[in-house]
């Protein structure tokens, strides 16, 4: 039985570390500028948990048949209770493990939500609700019109949805997509509301997820380093069609975006 | 024994009651409760294990029609998650272990004759089934059971028009969890009480079996977590009914305004989790008293460190309390929060770090016996590494990011809290049927069961990792909408295919627990050859457990060969050996 035990926890140890290495399903590829700093962190991580966890099976494994009781009269059981000084030694490298891995990715905790966004950043207003996101942009006087809850029309989609106020000014040139558009290399500023349930904006990519919470406005940054189109998917359970909430973030060159952006401005003339 | 405990003890020795009713429904006999509570949380795993299944089916299969059930929708995909996860966490982790066999062994193993409060202790368990009853009347009430998964976060849980399910049938699932809270509170003062009052003359708290202090610890936890829970639940049902808003902000709900302002959605999750974090060691703290006491009793070894264990799980329990905001880092919550919140929780990995080592420790220079308590005993110690190792990942807020509600989060708790206490409770079974019914349970089954469940545990778990790296979220009910899920479908065909199997496997298991009731082998009053106090008593246990006596206890809970002793175990009750630490 023992040797059984030996084979079974070392076979599955195998397996599962075996999947992890050959990368077979793994972090998508990371198209903004975090993502380098995220995935070395994560294989560092990995790396390290991944030996305790060989370690521990192994050993498991090892011990359950190298004890095992084989009935012989010679088998000496050493009594003791334990051992301090390797119950302290133990202690102290868990904690320094533990407590460093996590001192080591505050600067990037740091650097992705303790600053600001950078002040030439491109600002997209990101609204989710049952069960689509809308993207709006200020337009050419750089600042967001006012919405009313009450105007709001879902079924009505793009700017009703959004319950934009036709009688603010800055609403005028607002212009509301259902594809957030953006340039590549340049920081993007999302300031992320929910008119109904908590949604959560979810592109794998982009290594960026932050819950959209209904009655505050949540500001993020994130910076494309890829063009191309980039999915989307609601990271919050937010009602039937959480599975369908999806959506697209489309990352252009500069140019691309500057051309993209002024037609869409000129349709609301 | 002082004069105060010895009036104690004279007033908890209640007469054995003789009618039918008394003795089997309304009993006041801690074992009879305790027999009542497993069989309510063998109910619940069953129908738990049942909704996962059709979970499963719908997942790869969404267009199946399946015979009596019908088309599973999406809507019914989310309420079959959110009553799966609530059935399991409350009325199978934390009744079985605690509420089960909690009740039947914490008195027998401190040496008492019943718990502090026997009246209080039938009435927990009352509450306890009237709130599973009300939780199952979800399933069967115009809408159908909720869709706001087990965390119920609002305002989807706290406003009626947010999805089908949300109306009559998201009450009845708050007023159950209330239920539940009110029957945890009750049980745990009673533990609590039993453990510092009724132990035995020589049962010091240093003496007492490891299985006894993680009961004591996990009481205290949930006295302190379930009256935030029930006070956040009955704020839920304010808001939900009469309009209040706690939870709920300036919100349109179809482009329909609700009537709420000025609520903080984030209460909610703040409340929910600084029970739902501690709820976790609920869970497996009883698990893991167990396992020590296993791996002592079938190594034939003392358990490696048992302070270190005591200290350990002292520490698991308040750190438990300091580490809730690790489930937000991605709510809205500060983000200067997370540190604190990380750091607590990279902390709270020391002393499960600590376990694990003590318990590779206790195999070492043993010999071992590979009887069914001690296999599962094996296997909860490789699942909690598993589980326990996605930890680090999670508490970090960096790798959060990814991995936050993706299914690396499933994988990592159904191993940890999930599967590895579920291994505690079948451990449990194993080993203490043979003193709760007086009959060996089937050995040969017992190892298929085995065998199945660890193997089957993998197949299922192991490959949620990689789906939760991919970005796979949780809580889709169909893979068709997102393109880059559309990939990972054969990975979920496997898993679906690992659950079949190993759901199978439980079947030997139900099969075993009646078939040996009644065909069993007769068991001893000692068949491990074990020390604890219910090991010194008849099998199945006199009412008062000790048939008229009070044992008094002269040596610790874990001496297997002793030198110089005459058998390889000595028992508590023994003559004190001399202290060879």
């Amino acid at each position: 039985m023992g040797l059984v035990l030996l084979i079974v926890i070392w076979l599955i140890t195998l397996l599962s570390t075996y999947f992890f290495l050959a990368k077979t399903w793994w972090l998508p590829v990371g198209a903004s500028a975090i993502a380098p700093a995220i995935d070395h962190h994560f294989v560092t991580t990995f790396v390290l948990m991944g030996i305790v966890f060989v370690a521990a099976q192994i050993s498991l494994g090892y011990l359950a048949w190298r004890y095992r009781d084989s009935g012989s009269s010679s088998q000496k059981v050493v009594y003791s209770h334990g051992n301090t000084k390797l119950e302290v030694i133990w202690t102290a490298l868990t904690a320094v493990l533990f407590i460093g891995l996590n001192l080591m990715s505050s600067s990037i905790w740091a650097s992705e939500r303790f600053r600001p966004a950078a002040a030439d950043s491109v600002r997209v207003e990101v609204t989710g609700m049952q069960f689509a996101w809308y993207f709006r942009y200020p337009g050419p006087d750089g600042k967001f019109g006012a919405t009313r809850p009450e105007l709001e029309d879902a079924s009505a989609g793009g700017e009703s949805a959004l319950g934009l106020d036709p009688r603010d000014p800055a609403s005028k040139d607002d212009v509301v997509t259902g594809v957030m558009v953006v340039p590549v290399n340049r920081e993007v500023e999302v300031i992320l509301r929910a008119h109904d349930v908590i949604h959560s904006f979810f592109v794998p990519a982009m290594r960026f997820k932050q819950d959209a919470v209904p009655g505050l406005a949540i500001r993020m940054h994130f910076t494309p380093t890829q063009t191309g189109d980039f999915e989307i998917a609601c990271a919050e359970l937010c009602g039937l069609g959480h599975y369908k909430m999806h959506g697209i973030v489309r990352v252009v060159s500069p140019d691309e975006y500057d051309k993209w952006l002024a037609a869409r401005e000129a349709e609301k003339q | 024994m002082s004069t105060q405990e010895a009036v104690s003890r004279e007033a908890h020795a209640h007469a054995a009651s003789q009618s039918f009713i008394r003795k089997y429904i309304f009993s006041l006999d801690h074992k009879v409760i305790g027999i009542q509570y497993y069989f309510l949380a063998l109910t619940a795993v069953t129908v738990g294990m049942f909704l996962s299944l059709l979970m499963r089916i719908h997942l790869i299969w969404p267009a199946a029609v399946l015979p009596l059930i019908g088309e599973i929708k999406p809507e019914a995909y989310l309420s079959l998650l959110t009553m799966h996860g609530t059935i399991m966490v409350f009325f199978v982790l934390t009744t079985a272990p605690q509420g089960g066999f909690g009740n039947y062994f914490l008195p027998i193993q401190i040496g008492a004759p019943d718990m502090a409060f026997p009246v209080l202790n039938m009435l927990s368990f009352w509450t306890t089934f009237l709130g599973f009853v009300v939780m199952v009347a979800a399933f069967f009430v115009q809408g159908g059971a909720p869709l706001h998964g087990w965390t119920g976060y609002a305002p989807l849980s706290a406003v009626q028009s947010t999805g089908p399910g949300e109306g009559l049938g998201a009450d009845l699932w708050i007023i159950s969890i209330a239920i539940f809270c009110i029957g945890a509170l009750m049980g745990s003062l009673n533990f609590i009480t039993t453990t510092l009052d009724m132990r035995a003359k020589g049962m010091s708290l240093m003496r007492m079996p490891l299985t006894c202090w993680a009961w004591f610890i996990t009481a205290i936890l949930g006295l302190l977590a379930f009256g935030v829970l029930l006070s956040g639940g009955i704020l839920l049902l304010l808001d939900r009914n009469i309009g209040t808003s706690f939870y709920v902000p300036l919100i349109t709900v179809n482009g329909q305004l609700t009537g709420h302002k000025g609520g903080s959605p984030l209460l909610w999750q703040h409340l929910f989790w600084f029970f739902g974090h501690p709820e976790v060691y609920i869970a497996i703290l009883p698990a893991m008293g167990l396992a020590s006491q296993l791996l002592s009793v079938f190594s034939r070894k003392p358990i490696f460190g048992y302070k270190a264990m005591v200290y350990a799980m002292l520490s698991i329990g308040f750190l438990g309390f300091m580490v809730w905001g690790h489930h937000m880092f991605m709510s809205g919550m500060s983000p200067y929060t997370a540190f604190a919140f990380s750091l607590m929780t990279m902390a709270i990995g020391v002393p499960s770090a600590i376990k694990t080592f003590n318990w590779l420790g206790t195999l070492l220079h043993g010999r071992i016996r590979f009887h069914s308590p001690m296999l599962f005993a094996i296997g909860f110690v490789s699942l909690f590494v598993s589980g326990g190792i996605s930890g680090p990942f999670l508490a970090q807020p960096v790798l959060d990011i990814q991995l936050h509600d993706t299914y690396f989060v499933p994988a990592h708790f159904h191993l940890i809290m999930g599967v590895a206490s579920i291994f505690g409770i079948f451990a449990a079974t194993y080993y203490w049927f043979p003193k709760m019914f007086g009959r060996m349970m089937s050995e040969s089954l017992a190892r298929w069961h085995f065998w199945f469940s660890l193997i089957g545990t993998y197949a299922i778990f192991m490959p949620m990792h990689y789906l939760g790296m991919a970005g796979h979220p949780r809580r889709y009910s169909q893979l068709t909408e997102v393109a880059y899920l559309h990939g990972l479908l054969p990975l979920q065909k496997f898993i679906t295919y690992a659950a079949f199997v190993t759901i199978a496997g439980q079947l030997i298991f139900i099969f075993n627990l009646f078939w040996s009731m009644k065909f069993g082998e007769k068991a001893s009053d000692n068949p491990w050859q074990a020390t604890t106090l219910e090991w010194i008593t008849a099998t199945p246990p006199p009412h008062d457990n000790f048939g008229g006596h009070t044992p008094v206890v002269h040596n610790g809970p874990y001496e297997y060969n002793v030198p110089g002793a005459a058998s390889d175990f000595v028992m508590q009750t023994d003559p004190e050996i001399a202290a060879t630490h």
